[in-house]
């Protein structure tokens, strides 16, 4: 079943196109990635999806509901967090605290409870701290709870971010380049932990430069180029493409297979 | 019960230091509620001054020309000024950085000139006659009242987003806070104690002139709040009661320097950035690296490496017994 229906979707920066009617489909339960060369348009797709730029033309469908004139919080509040390209933790705040930040859309007290703090907002509390907790257990950030964000070493920080969007409850989760900059060891337990989060049915929608684990993991590949889809398919129908090698090789790479 | 206790701090306090310190009550209250959009939402303000003439104006009418209570026209300031928070910071808190600065700072000059043309407010002249009827118990009363509203507010999920904002407003937006609304929030509290605290400051000196509101008062609240630490409740008490008291010590001390006190402050702010960058009361690098490595070696006993152990939500709450902070 298709979770998120992505239909004809274009975004123009002037007179960059950086996104060129693209159309994808991604359902529910799989992790599907999207690959490309710098500036293929990855990163705009995913700042379209969670609201931060509205598209040009073309249309997002997210469980039936149009996401085109949302704004990013009511998005997250549908469904959809993500993880950012470039590390964007709330720096000053500790671990536990960034976590329950993403927690935000799935607490209800208001702006009186949260002055004049009854039972039952104490309750909340309490419970999202300990949902927090369990997060960062999860995500293998035990014992670190109270140490401020930027304190982390670079690896640690990536599944703070991840952590932080697993607080939101998203049905759907966009993962920015997870493996950069990390070595061998600690993109194997990053990929252990994505396989882990389509145990939990979660939804996962990846954009990776790493090949090696772009093959592994993905149920199935997008390719963009220039703001073009070009290919689509599994990892191995990806890898024969001809259109991606040579995206990637450039034409002449052709002919030497 | 107020009378009593204002009876009995005035048979040991003199008559000067005694308007010395409502002076200071009054300036922790501006000091705090600045420090809330300006230190934990991260949105340099300006104007913050401007607030406190509504307040102050408004109570001021309120008591000279309707005969309102001391308690109703406090409230109404604290209100008025609100409304005008609310009004002033839909358009203004879309900008970011120097454009919001700008805007708060037109606002603030709009206020003073306004109030300076109306005939209401008795223009260049000031509004003349509002009977004293803050005193320091009040004072005191208005300053535990702003604290403690304001540090609840900042350790709840409002004050977190509020943080979060200041810290990151893209990442805060995708982790589903509605931003501009956060920010008009912590903007229209803000200008409610400001508010609040022009109202006593009309009632404490029961003469109201623009000039006391003008572009410089801002630049003297904003100081007192950096000087404490920006995002520190308790530095803003200290900043505002060092900032307060140490013009009135020099003026008997060394005249000369109390003369020139806005040099004096710049270079106590620039002393201040290049010692303690946070803030007397800020947090510095040095404790935080205290905190990494005790979290290290707390971490340390067996079987808590990595993600091994499983599910989203696992049975153990692990190091969740804490409690809230």
């Amino acid at each position: 079943m298709a979770l998120l229906e992505v239909k004809g979707l274009t975004m123009e920066f002037g007179g960059l196109r950086a996104v060129d009617n693209v159309d994808f489909v991604v359902h529910e339960g799989e992790i599907l990635s999207i690959i490309g060369p710098n500036g293929a348009g990855k990163t705009t797709v995913f700042n379209i999806l969670t609201g931060i730029y509205h598209p040009t033309a073309g249309e997002v469908v997210f469980r039936g509901q149009r996401l085109n004139d949302l704004k990013p919080h009511q998005i997250t509040a549908l469904g959809i967090a993500r993880t950012f390209q470039n590390i964007r933790l709330f720096r000053e705040m500790t671990v536990w605290e960034n976590v329950v930040v993403g927690a935000h859309t799935r607490l209800k007290s208001g702006f009186f409870s949260s002055i004049f703090k009854g039972p039952a907002t104490r309750r909340e509390e309490r419970a999202a701290r300990e949902r927090a907790y369990r997060h960062l257990e999860f995500v293998g950030l035990k014992g670190l709870e109270t140490v401020k964000a930027r304190q982390l070493p670079y690896g640690a920080q990536r599944r703070l971010e991840i952590a932080r969007a697993l607080a939101a409850e998203p049905k759907l989760l966009l993962l920015d380049e997870p493996a950069a900059g990390m070595n061998a060891g600690e993109t194997e337990e990053l990929m252990n932990l994505i396989r882990k989060l389509k145990e939990q049915n979660i939804t996962v929608l990846l954009i990776e430069h790493d090949m090696r684990m772009v093959m592994d993991i993905s149920e199935r590949i997008v390719v963009l180029d220039h703001g073009r889809k070009i290919a689509e398919g599994t990892p191995e129908e990806v890898r024969r493409h001809e259109a991606v090698i040579a995206a990637y090789l450039g034409a002449s790479a052709r002919a030497g297979g | 019960m107020l009378d009593w206790a204002d009876g009995l701090l005035r048979s040991f306090i003199n008559p000067y230091y005694y308007g010395v310190l409502v002076t200071i009550g009054i300036n922790i209250i501006l000091a705090l509620s600045l420090n809330l959009v300006t230190g934990f939402t991260g949105q340099l303000h300006l104007g913050h001054a401007a607030f406190m003439a509504i307040g102050a104006y408004t109570a001021g009418l309120l008591a000279t020309k309707a005969g309102t209570g001391f308690w109703a026209a406090v409230l109404a300031a604290g209100l008025m000024a609100a409304v005008a928070g609310v009004i002033v910071g839909l358009p203004t808190l879309r900008l970011r950085g120097d454009y919001l600065a700008i805007a708060t700072l037109g606002f603030g000059e709009i206020v003073r000139i306004t109030l300076l043309n109306l005939d209401i407010t008795g223009g260049p002249f000031g509004l003349r006659g509002i009977p004293r009827q803050t005193n320091l118990p009040i004072v005191i009363l208005a300053v535990i009242f702003t604290f403690l509203v304001l540090r609840s507010l900042v350790n709840s999920r409002m004050g977190r987003a509020l943080i979060a904002i200041r810290e990151d407003e893209v990442a805060a937006q995708t982790m589903g806070i509605d931003t501009t609304r956060l920010k008009v929030t912590s903007f229209t509290v803000a200008a409610f104690f400001a508010g609040i605290a022009g109202a006593l400051f009309a009632y404490w000196f029961r003469y109201l002139n623009p000039s006391s509101f003008g572009f410089m008062v801002s630049i003297e609240l904003l100081a007192m709040v950096v000087f404490g630490g920006l995002g520190n409740l308790l530095g803003s008490v200290v900043g505002a009661s060092v900032m307060t008291y140490l013009p009135e010590l020099l003026r008997t001390v060394a005249p000369a320097i109390a003369e020139r006190r806005l040099v004096f402050y710049g270079a106590l702010l620039v002393i201040i950035m290049i010692l303690r960058p946070n803030g007397l009361l800020g947090t510095s690098s040095e404790q935080g690296w205290l905190e990494i490595w005790l979290a290290r070696r707390r971490s340390r006993s067996p079987a808590t490496t990595s993600a091994a152990s499983g599910q989203v939500p696992p049975a153990s709450t692990g190091g969740a017994g804490h409690g809230p902070a």
